[in-house]
């Protein structure tokens, strides 16, 4: 503990500026491969970074404990909760957000199982929920039923009962590995 | 995936592609220039005086534009109620408070965080008082909530008061007759319904702009019922609410808490107008368990009365309802919607007494099925517990009592009429699809080799579609909020100059995929594709009159009036169309993009014509107006009354009192279906929220009234790794209220849930001699009950 204290005194130091709204940082990452910089709070949480400084209201805020997930964005690959984060935290990091997902207007495999499968009703969860998805099957291309579950299970929906949810990601693994896709499971009208 | 305008078709949901890019528009995503934000200062005790309130020091806070307190807003009285009985919600506390979490004063600043920091440097004085917070003790008045009540009870719903007034007969002595004949058998079970936290994903969300020289309003909020909220800013503030244009983007979930007008929406508006700025307060997590209403909040005893061969002679429930501290949108009327059901799916004599009441915490209201999944629940438990006593299958028993098929429209206890119904139809489907018989065979070899594992059968029906216009006479209407329309369907189509249509509704989904859905009604009617169809909602500026979506109304009443637009849209083209193919209109029929002569297939002309002639009057048919336009308000006679039967099995862990669903099966029945996978959507979420119930989430106040459940860690909501897939059918039996035959699907997976499960749980330990177990039915209650019958 105590040997991180003075470096991190300095590095406040050298980057802060105290103006007539108090004292703010300089940040700068990358996200969605574009350089960003903003001078900011430090205790700015990388969510309201992304949403307020950056625009990206993509990523949503659900509940500020990092239980819901819907915040969820990849940092360097790997998903975090960005609002358990300090921007400041993310100096220097690759971000990645919902709205970067798709590449050359072609849907992430994990958004067309969303849309596929009804793996979504009201979309607030959602963004949060395809990024921790798509970081899963990034690992596992082929997870179980029950390694799909594991691997959302820090990510609330209160709309689907995850069963579609379920359903979207074996969609979207199947897409992945070349495979054609399970059949959609819901009874067709009478 | 196939894309079709047929109904019946499983469409892919037009709403998906920017919810899934996050370019979604939700309230907390608008950002207007110089946009102020707002924090609450909130109670941290539950009922205490006020002994003084210094907000010096905040108001001198980096950034802070002005702190708010009662002095401030009293003159706009309280927030406004459609049933306003008991104590109305002062917009700020007013010398007192009443629960934990109340609003005490608003801050306005700069940015969200410096709100925050000013709204936490108010110092409050408090002189605590005792709460009030257990329900039974609430009900004996040993302490009262509100010195100026007479009592904490603040409405009873029985035979009287209500069934009087509508010259019915009270089926009580009827009841009370058949418990002492001397074939009865008796069943009887004091049961809890918990306190729920709805916990939409979206925490609510309100922005408000001002413009003093239009004079008007535009509102977003995170809400079910924009109208709603335009009439109660309007008439709060004294202005019409035509000129607050409230506008429900995304919303993140509702569930019936964004059912609700809330007193910080008004203060919001408001103080956007004293201040002259955009103003927006988005709710935390932590706050919402103070903010935004809670559901259930039940403690009762059901009483079954048969013989022993399994035919009901009546039930009975007496129950204490919680309403909590303050009364706001429909509170006191929940219980009452669960009494229209008091007899579910079967044909008895039923008596029914609810003390609503008065505690020092969180007001409630409407929670996903809203009174109905505790009536269904108090009386499909009983149900089991009787089928156990008199050692009869659990299907079984419910068959003998059920409505027949030729018995509909039947007629309640209640006064409502059934629309109609085959009970027995979704039993035998759900026998066979879930083999039910290799279900018990498994259960035996399972008993055999000493696990518990238990299977759980739960029916429903349940009362949507709100509603009858006669209903507006106990608070069915927005009438208290300026703008006294009974809750009638509104639809709006037109057809457009280059063959589009628009749609404009006056209800407006949180995640029901109503643009979906609506196209496909529309579509089906004109022959166009979906995608040649626009859905609008949720922005009370120029759409029709709407009502919102609660109560699984939307598609019943709002979609009944869609659908007739669509038909007064194909009366007008029939004639364009005839007047260019020079045949009769009544020969028109309209598929594939274009009105044919029925019988005459090479006859026909396409909607691009149509619709262009529609826009060029001297192409028209002598004396018809131009345009191609209808709207439409539908009042429906009659409620709908969608039912199903599901079914689970459960295994407990006899060390740890664990409960784990193996197996999930369901059918169901809302009529016809417009879109089959989001049927099924709705299902698997209502589902989910009614095993949440009954297994893992419980809303809990201490003795003192501090929320101990404030938070996602302390508040359990199932995850992916707590749920089944589920396995779901359906029967078809359509309403005979409205012309597309269909009810309504939002609540029935949460009516028919929550029961099932502790149904199967109970059935697990039956051979240890437990009767019942409480939800949320944690490992440690079922531990505990385990424990208690092996001694």
């Amino acid at each position: 503990m105590g040997a991180y204290t003075v470096p991190l005194a300095l590095i406040c130091f050298a980057c802060s500026r105290v103006g007539p709204k108090g004292v703010f940082m300089n940040v700068s990452m990358t996200v969605n491969g574009r350089s960003v910089s903003d001078d900011v709070e430090p205790r700015t949480l990388l969510v309201h970074f992304i949403r307020e400084n950056l625009h990206l209201t993509g990523t949503h805020v659900g509940c500020e404990t990092g239980y819901c997930g819907a915040c969820t964005v990849h940092l360097d690959g790997k998903p975090v909760k960005s609002c358990t984060m300090f921007a400041v935290q993310a100096e220097g990091a690759d971000v990645m957000t919902i709205e970067g997902l798709a590449s050359n207007g072609e849907l992430h495999p994990v958004q067309e199982g969303f849309w596929e499968r009804h793996g979504l009703q009201c979309g607030y969860c959602t963004p949060g929920m395809i990024m921790s998805a798509a970081a899963l099957l990034a690992d596992n291309i082929n997870p179980t039923e029950d390694e799909i579950r594991h691997g959302i299970e820090g990510n609330l929906c209160r709309c689907t009962g995850y069963h579609n949810i379920v359903r979207a990601v074996e969609y979207a693994g199947a897409k992945m590995r070349g495979e054609e896709p399970p059949a959609p499971d819901w009874e067709e009208a009478h | 995936m196939a894309t079709t305008s047929v109904m019946g078709g499983a469409v892919r949901r037009r709403e998906d592609p920017a919810l899934i890019q996050g370019t979604g528009t939700f309230t907390d995503d608008v950002q207007p220039v110089g946009l102020l934000h707002v924090a609450f200062n909130r109670s941290p005790v539950a009922r205490a005086k006020i002994t003084s309130l210094d907000a010096e020091a905040a108001k001198k806070m980096p950034g802070v534009v002005a702190v708010y307190t009662n002095d401030d807003t009293t003159h706009l009285g309280p927030l406004l109620a459609q049933v306003p009985i008991g104590k109305l919600r002062p917009l700020l506390a007013a010398g007192e408070v009443n629960h934990v979490g109340e609003a005490i004063a608003m801050v306005v600043a700069e940015s969200r965080y410096q709100a925050q920091d000013a709204a936490d440097a108010i110092e409050v004085d408090f002189d605590v008082l005792p709460a009030v917070i257990d329900l039974k003790k609430a009900a004996s008045d040993e302490v009262k909530v509100h010195d100026e009540l007479d009592s904490n009870v603040i409405h009873t719903w029985t035979y009287h008061g209500y069934w009087e007034a509508l010259g019915l007969e009270d089926q009580t002595p009827q009841v009370d007759a058949a418990m002492e004949r001397d074939d009865a058998v008796v069943v009887s079970l004091e049961m809890i319904n918990q306190r729920l936290i709805p916990v939409a994903i979206e925490p609510r969300s309100v922005m408000a702009e001002y413009n003093k020289g239009y004079g008007k309003f535009t509102v977003y909020s995170s809400s079910q019922v924009p109208h709603a909220l335009s009439g109660a800013i309007g008439t709060t503030l004294g202005i019409s609410p035509s000129d607050v244009r409230v506008i429900a983007p995304e919303v993140g979930g509702g569930f019936g808490c964004k059912l609700n007008v809330y007193n910080d929406e008004i203060l919001v508006a408001w103080a956007a107008k004293e201040l002259d700025h955009p103003v927006k307060w988005t709710e935390t997590r932590r706050e919402a368990a103070g903010s935004t209403i809670h559901g259930r909040g039940w403690v009762g005893t059901a009483t079954l009365v048969g013989t022993k061969e399994g035919e009901f002679l009546g039930y009975k429930l007496d129950a204490i309802a919680d309403m909590g501290a303050y009364t706001q949108n429909f509170t006191v009327a929940i219980p009452l919607l669960g009494l229209w059901i008091a007899s579910g799916q079967y044909k008895m004599p039923v008596g029914w007494k609810v003390d609503c009441v008065v505690t020092n915490t969180m007001t409630t209201d409407a929670y996903r099925g809203a009174g109905r999944p505790e009536a269904i629940y108090y009386l499909e438990r009983a149900i089991d517990a009787f089928a156990h006593e008199i050692g009869m299958d659990p299907f079984e028993v419910r068959r003998k009592n059920f409505w027949q098929p030729d018995e509909f429209p039947a007629t309640m206890g209640c006064g409502f009429s059934l629309d109609s119904g085959n009970y027995e139809a979704a039993v035998d489907k759900l026998i066979e699809v879930s083999d039910y018989t290799g279900m018990r065979r498994r259960q035996e070899e399972a008993r055999a080799e000493g696990r518990l594992v238990g299977i759980g059968v739960g029916s429903y029906v349940e009362v949507c579609g709100f509603g009858p216009a006669v209903l507006a006479e106990i608070g069915f209407s927005w009438a208290n909020y300026g703008l006294p329309a009974s809750f009638n369907g509104t639809g709006l189509v037109r057809v457009n100059p280059d063959a589009t249509a628009t749609v404009v509704i006056g209800t407006g989904p949180t995640g029901q995929g109503h643009q979906t859905t609506w196209a496909q009604i529309v579509g089906d009617g004109l022959g166009i594709p979906v995608e040649d169809i626009r859905v609008y909602h949720g922005d009370t500026r120029d759409h029709p009159m709407g009502i919102g979506t609660f109560g699984s109304r939307s598609i019943s009443v709002d979609g009944t009036a869609t659908y007739q637009a669509t038909e007064k849209i194909k009366e007008k083209a029939a004639k364009i169309a005839a007047n260019v193919l020079e045949a009769s209109a009544d020969d028109i029929v309209f598929a594939d993009g274009a009105a044919h002569v029925a019988g005459s297939p090479d006859k026909s002309v396409e909607w691009t014509a149509i619709a262009k002639a529609a826009y060029q009057a001297h192409t028209l048919p002598e004396g018809m107006e131009s345009g191609l336009e209808a709207e439409t308000v539908f009042s429906p006679g009659n409620a709908t009354w969608p039912f199903g039967t599901h079914l689970a099995m459960v295994e407990v862990d006899p060390d740890t009192g664990n409960v784990e669903i193996l197996e999930y099966h369901a059918v169901d029945d809302c009529g016809h279906v417009v879109n089959p996978m989001i049927v099924s959507g709705q299902v698997h979420g209502g589902i989910a929220q009614g095993i949440g119930q009954a297994m893992f989430e419980d809303g809990i106040y201490d003795e003192a009234g501090n929320m101990l459940t404030g938070s996602l860690m302390d508040y359990l909501l199932p995850t992916a790794t707590d749920l089944p897939l589920f396995d779901l059918h359906r029967t078809v039996t359509p309403s005979p209220i409205n012309p597309m035959g269909v009810k309504g699907i939002g609540e029935a997976g949460t009516i028919g849930s929550a029961h099932t499960i502790v149904n199967a749980v109970v059935d697990a330990l039956t051979p240890m001699g437990v009767k019942h177990v409480d939800m949320p039915v944690r490992p440690k209650r079922v531990w505990q009950a385990m424990q208690e019958a092996r001694a």
